[in-house]
């Protein structure tokens, strides 16, 4: 680990101001990745300006939904009765994701930031565009079973791992930022995370400095009808080798408005338009979501080793969507 | 009756460990300590052109850099068939790191940072930096089974009858091909040493399966003399065969402390173990088996060809069991290795017997389908009685019970053949079985006792306890056959200055020092029946050896109460503080004239999403037949244990290499999966006792390499009955059943 100046963030403005005039510096939240990887030698920070006790823990109702702490803990969010309630699909998601232990530590904030899971971003012997770019891909053509099917370029292959974002994806939620000017801005999930391109050593459209500090949920009607569904090589503690957020809100047996998101197959939680076209205005039958899974992996473009994924896509999305109705029932 | 065999005993070593007491090799305070970081190389084969430390050194706190440029050289070969390069002893051919710039493996040692921090030590460590001269590198044995070679010809298996010809006219034939990728011990305690010198003489904590091979390969690697090396072991977190050949740390951590003249500490990373302790090799197993259509077998077929490293020969002894579990006239077998650009393969849990039980059982299971004869029904048509190498009789073999019991137990007989039969709900149903086995060893093994005035007795033995209980199982015995409380028996291990014993490995530990312990205590018993009998008043005038027993601080005769000498009082009559024996037990030669071995049978459920193909194992009942149980709750433990390491072999376990560059790639808990505890569902492991003192004089037999044999076969067998579709290739991954 590279030696590092700690830094206390007494204030919001503070610590953004500490960031920004440090290429060199990151903030640090709960740590449970940050932490872990510049024991490898991945991430070497010189400075990490410690956020964490900064008052952004809440979960409160707004006028039009309610609004989560970037500082409030995963375990504390998944279990909050504004989020059972309201919005249970985001519950199942964080519950589905690391463990007890983890998520007691993790933070909505750094959640959200968390970097991939591909062993040759770990591993600095390894060419990886997203560590060191310039080096080249090594899962492209290497070990890539728990790699992208969806929107990779030849630079990068990874894939975002995490299960909290999926379910943000089919909220509709709203990421609100400290700019690295002083000034509030507010970044739709959608927008949040990006595709590797040419440049995949950016996870996402922060820039440096910017410090997240809530996240908006908008009232919806999908509280009913939602179901995250993970498949993982193990039961807990794994990340997904595909998981699917998906939620629906429906006029009598007929599908008014639909989400599905899979996750663990591209570079940021997946929306699939495809799949929630082809079940907006449909009855809610499972020919309707298998016809909305066959739409969603259709222009999936997988790589050697993690061809299963397709199939397994499409039928994860078919049993999400089953459950969703069933009202989260197995 | 016994007053402590057979019955639960808490583990007496249990406070210390979970209040932190307990020491651990790298947690020894020793004052000035230096600590060590590994650097290790980015290549799989070549040479370093160059090491460029100087960044490094200049990095704070940073004492000492140790290379193959300044590190001190060992004695030239005295025999040119080894390579100097890795090793110049003959007698140990284990890696030796820093020896030269010959790169053998991804991920060898390179460096050894020296400082006064970990932190400053790690942090310098990934300063060094190095070139190599990298040449192509052969990482798996897939595509290279034609390049296998048996190292020792005239130690290979020959045929028994006449299994080519029988096999080609069998009227039912199976002939499959079974693969198990490397797998990792990962035990909790990462391996380290703390090393320091006084004068010639070295002392080192280290974590190891036996205290006596370290000091072994310590002494040669310094060329000093034995009685120089003091190694100690108290407690191991785990180990499973991954300490019992020298690795590479120990030696490079006595170096270091001997070139900075300091103590100095050196732990592996998570990663470093990877590559520093030995791993279960990357397996291709085919299995032939001809039968009759009334299921008896009549050729049994099995190679086997598994990697080693390009310096040592390592034989995975996949087929040890393939000759004698079932009754097959006509058999052969056969073992071959690929020479590989990683390092040595190592023992690991039920090392062989678990990968060739895997293909054998399997292939069973498959007979029994194109038979159309119950898979158990298969097992007992072919049962044995007898070795049919040697045509000797078990000394005990209680297998058909486990299979009763197993079977009664689990609800067997409710199992429908055909696959895809069963439900539960929309899940898939499917109920597997397979037979384990794993010998029943007996080492030669020494012992002291004091037997102390005061009513108390210090017991110690060189041996280990990684974990299957041996402070409590050994505290136990001598408590027994010493007739003391078990609170004033204190037994110590894991040390050399107490008498030898084998390393704790094959399950071997209890029968052989356990034997040991009870000899010695019989010799005990003698000295006191001599003492007494000294006494014009003795009570036991007339009496043998056999006829007095030591119980509740008395010498007295057995079903006669009334005739006892007080023990404490005998002693002290005879200005005796402390009686002390020094034994050696010894197989018997008795032995030789039979088969042995324990076995036991599995059975298991699995559950299966039809949709996304997760498996989970909702049942499993084992049911053990290995002798006479000592302590049936860390036995019981021992067992649960088993099939946990079954279950991840069948379904997760697997160390990743990327071939192109030949370097491990999941080598953490993050990428390389183990169960956890949401994957361990339903486990009873149930014991079918055999008295049987032909083994040993207890009667016991090893378990813990025993209880997982049969386990991975089991799982895939119930999977295939689950889904219909056999899957040869361990593990069992959701994405290989779609």
């Amino acid at each position: 680990m590279r030696p590092f100046k700690y830094t206390e963030g007494k204030d919001e403005t503070s610590a953004v101001r500490a960031v920004v005039v440090n290429r060199e510096s990151k903030f640090l939240a709960g740590g449970t990745n940050l932490i872990d990887l510049m024991k490898e030698y991945v991430e070497r920070p010189n400075e990490l300006v410690d956020v964490s006790q900064l008052p952004l823990a809440q979960i409160k109702n707004t006028s039009n939904g309610i609004s989560i702490g970037a500082l409030a803990k995963n375990g504390a969010t998944a279990n909050h009765p504004l989020v059972r309630q309201n919005y249970p699909l985001l519950s199942m998601a964080i519950l589905a994701g690391a463990s007890g232990q983890l998520r007691n530590m993790a933070t909505n904030g750094g959640n959200l930031m968390q970097r991939t899971r591909c062993q040759y971003f770990y591993d600095i012997a390894m060419p990886c565009n997203k560590r060191e770019p310039g080096t080249g891909c090594g899962a492209l053509e290497g070990i890539n079973r728990i790699h992208a099917i969806f929107g990779w370029s030849d630079k990068c292959v990874a894939t975002y791992p995490g299960d909290m974002a999926n379910a943000l994806y089919a909220l509709d939620a709203v990421v609100r930022v400290k700019g690295a000017n002083g000034q509030e801005r507010t970044i739709p999930i959608q927008d949040f995370h990006r595709l590797p391109g040419n440049e995949p050593q950016k996870d996402n459209n922060l820039e440096h400095g910017e410090l997240i500090i809530g996240i908006d949920l908008p009232k919806n009607n999908f509280a009913n009808k939602s179901y995250y569904l993970k498949v993982r090589d193990r039961a807990s503690y794994a990340f997904a080798l595909v998981s699917v957020a998906a939620a629906l809100e429906t006029d009598g047996s007929n599908i008014r408005q639909a989400r599905v998101v899979l996750g663990s197959v591209a570079h940021k939680p997946w929306r699939s338009g495809e799949a929630e076209k082809a079940l907006v205005g449909k009855p809610a039958t499972d020919a309707t979501f298998n016809a909305a899974a066959e739409a969603a992996l259709k222009e999936a473009k997988p790589l050697a080793h993690n061809g299963y994924k397709v199939e397994l896509g499409k039928r994860a999305i078919v049993l999400a969507l089953q459950r969703a109705m069933n009202g989260g029932a197995e | 009756m016994p007053k402590y065999i057979g019955k639960e005993m808490s583990r007496v070593d249990g406070v210390a460990k979970v209040t932190g007491k307990a020491k651990y090799a790298a947690e020894f305070k020793v004052p000035n300590l230096a600590y060590g970081f590994i650097v290790t190389s980015t290549i799989a084969k070549g040479a370093i052109k160059s090491l460029d430390t100087t960044e490094a050194r200049r990095a704070p706190g940073v004492i000492d850099i140790l290379t193959h440029e300044n590190y001190p050289k060992p004695a030239p070969p005295a025999s040119t068939e080894l390579k100097p390069e890795i090793n110049a002893n003959v007698r140990d051919k284990s890696f030796r790191a820093l020896a030269s710039n010959q790169i053998f493996f991804n991920m060898q040692p390179i460096a050894l940072v020296l400082a006064e921090t970990f932190e400053q030590a790690r942090y310098a460590a990934r300063l060094v930096k190095a070139t190599y001269t990298p040449e192509k590198q052969l990482t798996e044995i897939a595509g290279s089974l034609d390049k296998a070679l048996v190292p020792n010809p005239e130690r290979a298996a020959k045929p028994r009858g006449n299994p080519a010809e029988t096999f080609k006219s069998a009227p039912v034939k199976i002939e499959a091909e079974y693969t198990i990728p490397i797998e990792h011990h990962n035990p909790m305690e990462p391996h380290g040493a703390i090393a320091f010198w006084e004068g010639e003489k070295l002392t080192i904590f280290d974590k190891t399966q036996g205290v006596y091979v370290v000091r072994r390969h310590l002494a040669t690697s310094f060329n000093i003399p034995e009685v120089n090396v003091s190694v100690v072991s108290p407690f191991v977190g785990g180990a499973f065969g991954s300490s019992l050949r020298p690795n590479y740390y120990p030696a490079l951590t006595a170096m270091a402390a001997r070139v900075i003249k300091r103590p100095v500490k050196v732990v592996y990373t998570r990663t470093q173990m990877y590559t520093g302790h030995g791993y279960r090799s990357d397996t291709w197993q085919k299995i032939s088996l001809g039968a009759e259509r009334n299921g008896k077998l009549t050729a049994l077929i099995h190679d086997s060809r598994n990697n080693s490293s390009t310096f040592e020969d390592w034989l995975e002894n996949t087929t040890n069991y393939t000759r004698t579990i079932y009754a097959c006239p006509n058999a052969h077998t056969s073992q071959q290795l690929v020479r590989t650009d990683l390092s040595t393969p190592a023992p690991v849990r039920a090392p062989g017997a678990v990968s060739g039980m895997f293909a054998l059982e399997c292939a069973m299971d498959e007979l029994a389908y194109e038979l159309k004869i119950d898979p158990l029904e298969l097992r007992l048509i072919n049962f044995t009685d007898v070795n049919p190498d040697t045509g000797k009789p078990y000394s005990s073999k209680a297998l058909r019970e486990c299979y009763r019991m197993g079977a009664e137990k689990f609800g067997w007989k409710d199992r429908k053949f055909e696959p895809r039969s069963m439900r539960d709900g929309r899940l898939l149903v499917g109920w597997g079985m397979a037979t384990g086995v794993w010998g029943a060893f007996q080492q030669a093994a020494s012992v002291r006792i004091a037997l102390k005035s005061d009513g108390s007795a210090h017991v110690a033995s060189a041996t280990a306890d990684i974990g299957p209980g041996t402070y409590t199982v050994m505290t136990l015995i001598a408590a027994e056959y010493l007739g003391l409380p078990a609170e004033r028996v204190k037994f110590e291990l894991g040390d050399t200055k107490f008498p030898r014993a084998p390393v704790q490995g094959g399950s071997f530990t209890t029968a052989s020092v356990g034997s040991a312990i009870y000899e010695s205590a019989q010799n005990i018993r003698r000295k006191l029946l001599e003492m007494a009998n000294k006494d014009a008043a003795s009570p036991f005038k007339e009496a043998k050896i056999e006829d007095v027993e030591m119980t509740d601080g008395k010498l007295q005769v057995k079903n006669d109460p009334s005739r006892f000498v007080n023990i404490s009082e005998l002693m002290r009559r005879n200005n005796l503080e402390e009686l002390v024996d020094v034994h050696e037990a010894k197989p018997s030669p008795e032995r030789e004239k039979y088969a042995t071995g324990a076995h036991g049978a599995q059975f298991v459920e699995v559950k299966i999403d039809p949709d996304t193909r997760v498996v989970r194992v909702t049942r499993a009942i084992e049911v053990t037949a290995c002798g006479r149980i000592m302590n049936p709750k860390t036995s019981h433990s021992q067992e649960i244990g088993g099939v946990v390491w079954g279950i991840g072999m069948a379904l997760q376990e697997a160390t990743e290499i990327d071939h192109r560059y030949g370097r491990i790639m999941n080598p953490n808990l993050q990428h390389y999966h183990v169960p956890v505890n949401a994957d361990v569902l339903n486990v009873e492991t149930i014991f079918v006792e055999e008295d049987d003192r032909i083994v040993n004089p207890l009667g016991i037999k090893g378990m813990g390499e025993l209880s997982m044999v049969g386990i991975p076969a089991a799982i895939a067998n119930a999977v295939f009955h689950a889904t219909g579709k056999r899957v040869r290739n361990l593990p069992i991954t959701p994405d290989k059943l779609l």
